[in-house]
């Protein structure tokens, strides 16, 4: 129970800071804005192309987004030395490892469904037949991105070269995701039925559960230095 | 409530604390002075359990603090330059969250308890980003209090602070004694702590120069002190 109480705590503090400065959510937003402009431009009017690469504009778009933000995920905690403070909390410290990603989860879900919403509007293209099973490729996904980013983002905050370093861990990683996310999109869009991507779901539920699980056993280490 | 054996700490060829040794029992308040680079702020992070000591050892309360460092973080309460607070929530909130986070009972009724207790009761709603430096480190005593800590680290508490302030603190740390808790408090200033301190304790160059009951120095004397024993260890090559 207690270990419930304190991820939900810092789940709380991370909304409640982040829907108060609104630091993350401003610059997300125009961050997306401006990705849909440069796409594009860069694929024209031709509709064809844009079918061809809209799986993976979409998550193009997802990770870039996910990348701003998880990489900012603990800078919060530098200030005032709140980052000691955790450590000195006794008790187990993955609590802590689980309401960070429960955050991060939620504040990249709000970004994904903007996206997506930027995406039908600025070209079209039809994301509300498979909107249920396209939910279901976008939570697997997003658990994914944001399991590693999570640990990637603590183990990166004390680095001065954070901002290079992070991008640069965690998309090796993310491979697999990646590739699952793209390929389910793109069959799911083209109209297969939710079976015939199960092999990639499959893909996507167990990297979520080795990265969460690695997140969960290793963090104490990364929060101690 | 506080053995420290030998506690050494190195980086690399460089020897921030080199073989401190001293004892602090409860309800006793040791004043740790030294100049800037002397190894306080080192010596508190190692005392609660931040830093690894390179060798020595460290006993807090019953618990071996390099053995069992979870037992001895849940005695100790420590406010340093930062004190541990979120700009971005209230001070109540702030208060929830560390308690919380230790494990206790965040109840409205104890949270609002602690916040008169330092005073910041009338500011309670309102956000840290608003508070001087002072009101942050009084919210930082507020955790400990809620946290019933044992063992109080204050790294610099009075800097920063005004009149009202200090005697504000040196009332907290007699208040604090009186309870049986004991305080390591590190400063540079001969302004802060002293008044409050059972033992005072000299740092410079990583050595704990000085150990003596603060009943036996007078201002005048623990000036001269300082001043003969800091200059002979900058003046060491």
């Amino acid at each position: 129970m207690t270990y419930a109480r304190r991820a939900f705590i810092v789940l709380w503090k991370d909304l409640l800071i982040e829907w108060r400065s609104k630091e993350q959510a401003n610059a997300l937003l125009f961050f997306c804005l401006l990705l849909l402009f440069l796409f594009q431009f860069a694929l024209g009017p031709d509709s064809e192309r844009l079918a061809a690469a809209l799986p993976g504009l979409l998550w193009l778009g997802f990770i870039l987004a996910g990348l701003l933000g998880l990489g900012r995920s603990f800078l919060g905690e530098r200030e005032n030395d709140c980052w000691e403070g955790l450590r000195l909390t006794p008790g187990d410290k993955s609590a802590i490892y689980l309401g960070k990603l429960l955050g991060n989860c939620v504040l990249m879900t709000a970004v994904e469904i903007i996206l997506a919403i930027l995406f039908i509007v600025f070209y079209n293209v039809d994301l509300w037949t498979p909107a249920a099973p396209l939910a279901l490729v976008m939570v697997l996904g997003t658990i994914g991105l944001a399991a590693v980013g999570t640990l990637f983002a603590a183990m990166t905050t004390q680095v001065r070269a954070r901002e290079l370093l992070f991008p640069v861990l965690l998309l090796p990683v993310q491979v697999p995701v990646l590739l699952a996310t793209v390929s389910a999109t793109q069959a799911l869009l083209l109209g297969q039925p939710l079976a015939d991507v199960a092999h990639w779901l499959k893909l996507l539920a167990g990297a979520d559960v080795v990265y969460v699980t690695i997140g969960l056993l290793t963090f104490e280490f990364v929060l101690e230095g | 409530m506080i053995t420290a054996r030998e506690l050494r700490k190195t980086y690399g060829s460089n020897c921030a604390l080199d073989g401190v040794s001293f004892e602090l029992g409860a309800g006793q308040c040791l004043a740790l002075l030294g100049p800037n680079g002397a190894g306080k702020t080192t010596l508190l992070r190692i005392l609660s359990t931040l830093l690894r000591p390179t060798s020595g050892a460290l006993r807090v309360g019953d618990a071996d603090a390099l053995r069992e460092p979870e037992r001895v973080r849940a005695l100790i309460g420590m406010v340093a330059h930062g004190s541990h607070v979120y700009e971005d929530l209230t001070a109540r909130e702030n208060l929830r969250f560390w308690e919380t986070m230790r494990g206790g009972d965040a109840a409205p009724g104890r949270l609002a308890a602690a916040l008169a207790q330092v005073e910041l009761d009338p500011v309670a709603n309102e956000r840290v980003r608003t508070f001087s430096a002072g009101m942050k480190r009084r919210l930082g005593l507020a955790r400990v209090l809620l946290a019933r800590a044992r063992v109080l680290l204050l790294d610099e508490p009075f800097t920063g602070l005004d009149r009202r302030g200090r005697k504000w603190l040196n009332e907290f740390l007699l208040a604090f004694k009186a309870s049986g808790g004991a305080a390591v408090v590190a400063t540079h200033s001969f302004g802060g702590g002293l008044g409050v301190a059972d033992r005072v304790g000299i740092l410079g160059g990583g050595r704990l120069l000085l150990d003596r009951p603060a009943a036996d120095l007078s201002p005048d004397a623990l000036h001269r002190l300082y001043e003969s024993l800091t200059d002979s260890v900058e003046g060491a090559p």
